[in-house]
């Protein structure tokens, strides 16, 4: 008897629990979702607003934007600097980064772990604030200031210690009887990276390509400091220029420029996720 | 097309491990030589060595009359299917057959049409644009074969060529690798562990322990007249019956029972001398009436082997083996009593050493086979 009244009590008591539960969870997850979200729909909308603010909101649709966007020379050649910036770096990092990583997974050296946690360590001090003052000196000396190659170097040796990093791992993971087999026909070691160590590192050296660009096209202060003359910079730097006459950033022009700047790097993604493809393919039977 | 000869060859690895430790071998031309031993004997490491994956530490190796010590892998002329196949997976079929003779810097077309023949030859010709993870695992050692063929190599090496294939396919393949052996007339060495391939395959076998050589001889030679207990208890899918015992007069006493004297040891044994006895599990018989100079002893296990059964009998403290007819089963406990014949036994010196006529003799011996199997014959 007790129990029978006890019982139904304790199970809505439980129910209603379950459903408060449910509803912090959705709002949590809503909140979560919306801190994602509206930044992304604000770089959606915006551009095609006439009078764009900091705040979503249905735009009144104009193209204006873009029109005066591309009528501003210097940001379509901006957008050109940034690619040659992008893909000297990635095709440097490329070829040195395969050539360190490889010797360091196929020769022993002693206190080869150590060396490379600490090339990974320091690396982030090149292209960080903290080591801007030295390598402005360096670059002036060097005679690479306002020097697209002195950017690309600087970003390149800034980069170059994570993707030995995480290639060696890609090179470690390839089974030696690819190379001994290549070996055995007399193949030569520059010769044996290419035909068959890059391939099988395929996968790596592409995730490693899209970082790089990423790294380098997001880059704003290894520019803005080693580069003098307006012509020169990048996109990211440009968007630093878009000021009203009255000094407040002009949003119309920043949101536009903002757009335009991120499409190649997620075309990028998907066109190499589609030819190359994060991933490993088999070939090996164990 | 050429013989392999090793000179006290001596790999040793960092720390002192001697991978393969003074060898004198001679493979001859043509011949299909396997090198039998079980995991972590070193026959790995010496074919490593004779590729030139492994740089040996003292020693000389020969391939023909070139001294190739010192030379490269690709400059020895050689071809090698690993345990893995090692195809390229981003190259298709054709292109895998095809990649020596493009390092050898041969035009497309001549190359594309002996990757083509090669692969015919090999039952692979519908296969050509495939990549290897689209091919079974039969299929992808034929390319890894066909890859070492089309490279035109004087000497094989395969390193455990039909470990990565299940059981039936293992069957086939070893057949197939025979036939081809035997059409191409190339030298040909191969590592495995698993006695029966070698036994099936090879015109004459090494078996190493610990990178030295223990036998070298015909498959015949290594199964009759094994020249140590190691050598003895390795080889045969069930293992010689080894059993301690001394010499009496013209027997050998085991656990107080006397069995006739192993012929080939007769006029080498000194009386009273600890020795070994030896008898295979298919040349002992069992009977279920007393006989002289049988082993008396009491049934405790039958195994069901198909076509026969092995009978494990318990004579003393021993537990022999003997495979008979699978007609016959013997209750379990009951009694029995089993005969050897003195010409198919053996015995072996208290160091393990086959106790006969020349036995003794080192076990490099590269002699061919032809004068030692027929005694065994006759």
């Amino acid at each position: 008897m007790i129990s029978s009244v006890i019982q139904p009590e304790a199970q809505s008591g439980v129910a209603v629990r379950k459903f408060l539960g449910l509803i912090g969870k959705t709002l949590f997850i809503a909140f979560v979702l919306a801190f994602f979200t509206i930044p992304v729909l604000w770089l959606v909308m915006a551009p095609f607003d006439a009078h764009p603010q900091l705040a979503v909101k249905v735009p009144e649709f104009t193209l204006n934007n873009f029109v005066v966007l591309f009528t501003d020379s210097s940001a379509l050649s901006s957008l050109g600097n940034s690619v040659v910036l992008a893909l000297g770096t990635m095709v440097l990092v490329l070829v040195l980064g395969s050539l360190a990583s490889y010797s360091l997974s196929r020769v022993r050296i002693p206190g080869r772990e150590i060396l490379l946690y600490s090339l990974l360590l320091l690396s982030s001090i090149i292209t960080g604030t903290a080591a801007m003052v030295p390598t402005f000196l360096l670059m002036v000396r060097l005679q690479l200031i306002d020097s697209t190659l002195g950017v690309i170097l600087v970003m390149g040796a800034g980069i170059l210690p994570t993707v030995i990093f995480i290639l060696k791992d890609f090179m470690d993971s390839t089974p030696k009887s690819f190379e001994e087999s290549a070996r055995l026909y007399g193949a030569k070691p520059l010769r044996i990276l290419w035909d068959v160590v890059v391939p099988l590192a395929r996968p790596g050296l592409a995730t490693i390509a899209v970082w790089a660009v990423v790294q380098v096209w997001g880059n704003f202060l290894v520019p803005f400091i080693l580069l003098r003359s307006p012509g020169k910079a990048p996109a990211a730097v440009v968007m630093y220029t878009f000021y009203t006459e009255g000094g407040q950033p002009d949003l119309a022009l920043i949101s536009a420029f903002s757009l335009v700047f991120s499409l190649p790097v997620i075309a990028m993604y998907f066109f190499v996720n589609r030819r190359y493809g994060f991933r490993f393919h088999g070939g090996i039977k164990s | 097309m050429a013989s392999i000869t090793t000179e006290s060859l001596v790999k040793e690895y960092p720390g002192g491990m001697r991978g393969v430790d003074g060898l004198d071998v001679k493979i001859n031309d043509g011949e299909f030589f396997a090198l039998l031993g079980p995991s972590g004997c070193g026959k790995t490491t010496l074919l490593r060595t004779i590729a030139g994956l492994e740089q040996s530490t003292e020693g000389k190796i020969f391939i023909g009359e070139r001294d190739v010590t010192m030379l490269e892998p690709g400059q020895r002329k050689i071809a090698m299917v690993f345990q893995d196949y090692a195809l390229f997976p981003h190259m298709s079929v054709e292109e895998n057959i095809a990649y020596p003779l493009k390092i050898q810097k041969v035009g497309k077309e001549v190359r594309l049409a002996r990757a083509a023949e090669v692969a015919e030859a090999l039952a692979l010709g519908g296969l050509l644009k495939r990549r290897p993870a689209q091919l079974s695992g039969g299929q992808q050692q034929r390319v890894a074969l066909a890859r070492a063929v089309a490279s035109n190599p004087s000497v094989f090496l395969l390193d455990e060529p039909l470990s990565n294939l299940d059981a039936r396919l293992r069957l086939e393949a070893r057949t197939f690798l025979k036939r081809l052996q035997q059409e191409l007339g190339v030298t040909t060495v191969f590592v495995t562990h698993d006695q029966a391939e070698a036994l099936a395959l090879a015109d004459r076998i090494a078996i190493m322990k610990a990178g030295k050589l223990q036998q070298l001889g015909s498959p015949r030679e290594v199964f009759q007249r094994p020249a140590n207990t190691f050598v003895a208890s390795f080889i045969g899918s069930t293992p010689m019956n080894l059993v301690d015992g001394s010499v009496h007069g013209s027997s050998v006493l085991i656990a107080g029972q006397a069995v006739p004297l192993p012929e080939s040891a007769v006029g080498h044994v000194t009386d009273g001398q600890k020795v070994t006895w030896g008898g295979r599990p298919e040349y002992l018989s069992l009977t279920t009436e007393a006989r002289s100079g049988a082993l008396q002893g009491t049934v405790t296990v039958a195994e069901n082997l198909g076509a026969a059964m092995l009978i494990a009998v318990e004579v003393g403290e021993h537990l022999i083996q003997v495979i008979v007819d699978e007609d016959v089963e013997p209750e379990l406990g009951t009694t029995v009593w089993i005969t050897s014949e003195p010409r198919r036994t053996l015995l072996f010196d208290e160091d393990g050493e086959r106790i006969a006529a020349g036995a003794v003799a080192p076990a490099g011996d590269a002699t061919p086979d032809a004068q030692e199997s027929m005694v065994s014959l006759a």
